[in-house]
């Protein structure tokens, strides 16, 4: 009986899905026919299982879940009919996989499948096993299988040889039992068999080197005779292609002996023969005969040199590289890619005719030839290279675009012989594809500005001539904005004029035009607004004629709905109505950005030293300029490494600490409010990495509205820099990670109670020294008495002087009054503060500390901070 | 393994046939295919037939209204590949008789015999006509 002869409602089941005209109307017939299913199934209903079980193929290849069929194949595979069986092993080879348990109900059908006199019921089993073998049946069912590699029948023998390779791939232990049926399989006559016994026999060599010995000494001989015997065979009708019997079995062949040749000269030796007859004698003309010139090459360039060869091999690859047919090109370029490892300059022979792929219009094509391209760019040739590529740029697709200036840029900052080369084709990337450029490129074109000195004005000229024709990419007008901030003079009055360039006149409200522009165009996001405000504050002071307009331009933002811009517009405004006297200081041209620092960091080598960020105005008079946003990253990238969030719940977290953030450095003055503006990046590396303050809530609460009242100009979530929300989530939550693994790692201490530690030094800087003394209260271990002493290593007193320690979630932290507020200078005198230390871990984690340290030196504030990590353990 | 996996679709883009030879889940395979079929039925006859995608390389033919898709790894010789699906669609035809998207719809687990009869386990087994369909006739015979 054949189950679906007489399944009419089988194919009612199909009509009526093809009849649905929308997804609803299918899912509804679906869940209808499953819910049928469901209950025959429940019924156990024998005579329509098979039935039942073809529908749910049907329904899983349609993407809808079918497992609860699964245990009726189980079913059906145990029943003792041909049909069911046959349907029962597809239905598990299709709902099943390798990972469910219920796999471990067949093994044992399997095993009397694979045994059964009916070599078809055999057959199927082989088969199932071959798709679907775990590691453990590989280990029960392995006999069986080596057993059927002799099996008098050729169709069972080639399904046989492909189960083997799925038993060797899950256990490769077991692949030393099969290298003597494997190679008795080669000697066959039998297509069928021989395509699998080569398989298996690639397989085998790929997880065994005894194998791969193995076969190496005995069978190459006979596997070039095999291929030879194959390639003057006449005419076979069954197993002929376009004139070749049996490509496929080519192709196999070759494939196994590249695995031999590879790396053995004497086995490389005696296939030359046989590789330059097929490399010469293969027809061209038909896609069969071209997938075994391929399938050659790539073995004649992989095993060991032979000169000949390798030209022979070259010139197939340009035959293909200038056919018509595109599937031709790519497969040429694909091997292309790989014959540039063993000879460069055979493929740069070819440089010319694989750039005009890039051009292609076949995406496929145009990626391979742009990956070759990539590979074939070096110190001599990658000015021309680089100038066809940034030519093509202009009249590439868009989807094409963002791949092909992610491999300019590459390129450029690879091998870019001298620096106003490489600015001018960034210059050039960016205006004809900023939109498409990566954050981190353009940060490292700002720093590579920043450190060409005698280029500012070049670079600023040009930049400026960008602009006004590319005012639509945004990468583009972020960095014309900020040198335009930087460099606004330069600009101006034409300095540092390179021979190359054309004069240009650009008046002092030109350049403020630019940044207007930049700030009032719809397409601009908040990073590029908010770094035309700091542009616009750095001009004011440059430019004292314009000063007016800006000063009109950023009070127009004061009502601005966003709160970064709001609060920008607000300490900007406040800095150049009231504060004119310290304007050009605050303003002054950024330091040369350390070139060193940012490669360091973009690389991920990345110092261990925690850095301790000065937050005085005075300190860093060009803090405003941070948002150019390539310090920023630098920033935070050290936060990520240095700066562990001891908890579990970054996202919480890091709205704790909006409130504290305020704390060290924001005071009523509007310069300060500005040096926290600008040095938003500090304080966001703060927030990020530094728990609260004090671990009571309660503490924390009146600390932040004892704040709130202090803080006139700067809303309290300013802070949060908005600008940059991606950077700071990933940052705070890769620290979290840090330090839980940190903490892992220490092994439980026994209790010791009341014990003396030593002391330790907390944190020592060339001006401040730190030292912690512990004690233990008797009878409480978990808590532990720390006294810290503060000692002025420096010529001046410290007034306003305040300590702020973070622990981590598991730990609780009391602070008391500090003994005074000022530290006397040079040591003449030692603060002292207590702090209670409650471990609700203890004896599984150490102590850890976040410690930030807030003084004035002459008015002048300083902020430093550090943590603590060395604490003794068992504490 | 070269084959991952093979993949019949009609014009519309609604799957017809989908064998896996490694583990995807449902989910998966949904987006799969359809991130697939969007790259693929989108090209022009001129474009070559071969695709990059995630980490398949998918190498496809058109037959009328039907797509074959299969899915390669990167060590396939597509162009093999590409031989080898119009030997999968001689094999039907001989078998259906000009072999249509309803034909393998409705006859869905022949489709799959006979695909069982070719590849296995990502690996080619036959590639004889008469061998791979001498089982699936005699079957039919007996029944």
């Amino acid at each position: 009986m054949n189950p679906f002869s007489s399944g009419t409602r089988l194919r009612d089941m199909i009509r009526a899905i093809r009849a649905c005209k929308t997804a609803a109307e299918e899912r509804a017939v679906v869940r209808k026919e499953c819910a049928a299913i469901r209950a025959a199934i429940n019924e156990n209903d024998q005579d329509y299982r098979h039935r039942n079980l073809a529908k749910l193929m049907f329904i899983h290849m349609l993407g809808y879940p079918t497992h609860f069929g699964q245990m009726e194949c189980l079913k059906l595979i145990a029943s003792a009919g041909f049909p069911e069986k046959r349907i029962g092993y597809l239905g598990l080879m299709l709902l099943l996989d390798e990972r469910q348990e219920v796999l471990m109900l067949v093994t044992n059908s399997l095993k009397q499948d694979l045994n059964h006199t009916n070599q078809y019921i055999v057959g199927l089993a082989l088969c199932a096993l071959g798709n679907i073998c775990s590691a453990e049946m590989a280990r029960d069912l392995a006999p069986e299988v080596e057993r059927l590699l002799q099996f008098r029948d050729p169709n069972i023998r080639k399904k046989a040889a492909l189960c083997s390779i799925r038993i060797i791939k899950k256990v490769p232990d077991l692949a030393e039992n099969f290298i003597n049926p494997t190679a008795s399989l080669l000697k066959e006559k039998h297509h069928g068999v021989l395509i699998t016994g080569v398989q298996l026999c690639t397989d085998l060599c790929k997880v065994s080197p005894e194998a791969l010995e193995f076969f190496r000494n005995k069978c190459t001989d006979g596997l070039v005779k095999t291929l030879r015997d194959m390639v003057n065979s006449p005419y076979a009708p069954e197993y002929d292609i376009a004139g070749i019997t049996d490509p496929f079995l080519h192709i196999r062949l070759l494939r196994l002996l590249r695995v031999l040749g590879q790396g053995d000269a004497d086995a490389s030796d005696s296939m030359n023969d046989i590789l330059a007859q097929v490399a010469t004698k293969t027809e061209s003309n038909k896609n069969a005969g071209n997938a075994i010139l391929y399938e050659c090459v790539e073995t004649i360039m992989s095993i060991e040199d032979n000169g000949g060869l390798r030209v022979l091999a070259i010139n197939i690859l340009g035959r293909f590289l200038s056919n018509r047919d595109n599937n031709i090109r790519y497969v040429a370029l694909n091997m292309l890619m790989k014959a540039i490892t063993v000879d460069t300059q055979a493929v740069q022979r070819h440089r010319a005719t694989i750039l005009e792929c890039v051009k292609d219009s076949d995406a496929s094509i145009r990626k391979r030839a742009l990956e070759l391209v990539y590979l074939l760019v070096n110190e001599s040739n990658v000015k021309p290279l680089t100038k066809e590529l940034v030519d093509y740029l202009e009249v590439s697709d868009q989807e094409f675009k963002g791949d092909l200036t992610a491999k300019i840029c590459s390129i450029v900052s690879k091998f870019s012989p001298e620096k106003i080369w490489y600015i001018d084709q960034m210059l050039k990337v960016l205006s004809e594809a900023g939109n498409f450029v990566k954050d981190e490129v353009w940060h490292a074109l700002v720093v590579v500005i920043s450190n060409a000195s005698d280029l500012h004005g070049y670079t600023v000229r040009a930049l400026y001539r960008a602009f006004q024709t590319s005012a639509e990419q945004e990468c583009l007008v972020r960095v014309a904005v900020w040198c335009i901030g930087e460099y606004g003079d330069l600009l101006v009055n034409n300095v540092g004029m390179l021979d190359i360039e054309d004069p240009i006149t650009v008046t002092e409200s030109d350049a403020v035009d630019v940044i207007e522009i930049a700030i009032k165009s719809h397409t601009s996001d908040l990073t590029t607004k908010a770094m035309a405000f700091v542009a616009l504050l750095k001009l004011s002071s440059r430019f004292p004629s314009c000063s007016e307009r800006i000063k009109d331009i950023i009070v127009h933002y004061k009502g601005s709905l966003v709160l970064e811009l709001q609060q920008r517009a607000i300490e900007f405004n406040s800095i150049i109505m009231k504060h004119q006297n310290i304007r050009s200081a605050l303003v002054e041209r950024m330091p040369v950005l350390d070139e060193a620092t940012f490669i360091g960091k973009r690389a991920g080598s990345i110092p261990a030293t925690v850095s301790t960020p000065t937050a005085g105005s005075i300190n860093m008079p060009n803090g405003i300029a941070k948002p150019s946003a390539a310090p920023l990253v630098d920033l935070l990238d050290l936060s990520s490494d240095d700066a562990p969030a001891p908890s579990s719940s970054g996202g919480d977290f890091l709205q704790d600490l909006l409130g504290v953030d305020l704390l060290s450095s924001s005071k009523t003055s509007g310069v300060n409010a500005v040096s926290q503006n600008g040095t938003d990046a500090l304080l966001d590396l703060l927030s990020i990495g530094s728990p609260p303050v004090q671990s009571s809530p309660s503490a924390h609460d009146i600390l932040s509205a004892s704040q709130d009242n202090k803080t006139s100009v700067s809303p309290l979530d300013g802070l949060s820099s908005p600008s940059y929300p991606n950077q700071s989530t990933s940052a705070g939550v890769t620290p979290v990670m840090d330090l839980l693994g940190g903490f892992a790692a220490d092994p439980p201490k026994p209790e010791d109670n009341g014990s003396a530690y030593p002391s330790l030094v907390a944190f020592e800087s060339s001006s401040l020294k730190i030292v912690f003394n512990f004690s233990k209260p008797p009878g409480n271990p978990q808590t532990t008495l720390v006294q810290a002493e503060f000692t002025n290593l420096s010529s001046d007193n410290y007034t306003d002087f305040v300590f702020q320690a973070a622990v981590p979630k598991f730990l609780q932290l009391h602070l008391d009054p500090a003994s005074s507020n000022t530290l006397p200078a040079s040591g003449n005198g030692v603060v002292t503060q207590s702090l209670k230390v409650t471990n609700s871990q203890h004896g599984k984690k150490s102590l850890v500390m976040r410690i930030r340290i807030a003084y004035k030196i002459n008015n002048k504030d300083v902020l430093e901070e550090g943590q603590v990590n060395n604490f003794p353990r068992g504490l | 393994m070269g084959i991952r996996f093979i993949l019949m679709v009609n014009k519309q883009g609604q799957t017809r046939l989908a064998q896996y030879y490694e583990y995807l889940t449902l989910e998966e395979r949904r987006a799969l295919e359809g991130e697939i079929v969007r790259k693929c039925l989108a090209r022009n006859e001129q474009q070559c037939s071969f695709v990059e995608h995630r980490n398949y390389k998918i190498v496809y033919r058109r037959y009328a209204s039907l797509f074959f898709l299969v899915g390669v790894d990167n060590e396939e010789n597509e162009l093999a590949i590409l031989e080898f699906i119009h030997l999968l669609v001689e094999t039907m035809d001989r078998h259906f008789g000009n072999v249509c998207e309803l034909d393998i719809m409705f006859h869905l687990e022949k489709a799959h015999f006979m695909l069982e009869e070719m590849v296995m386990n990502g690996c080619i087994v036959e590639t004889s006509k008469s061998n791979i369909l001498a089982p699936i006739q005699l079957m039919d015979k007996s029944s």
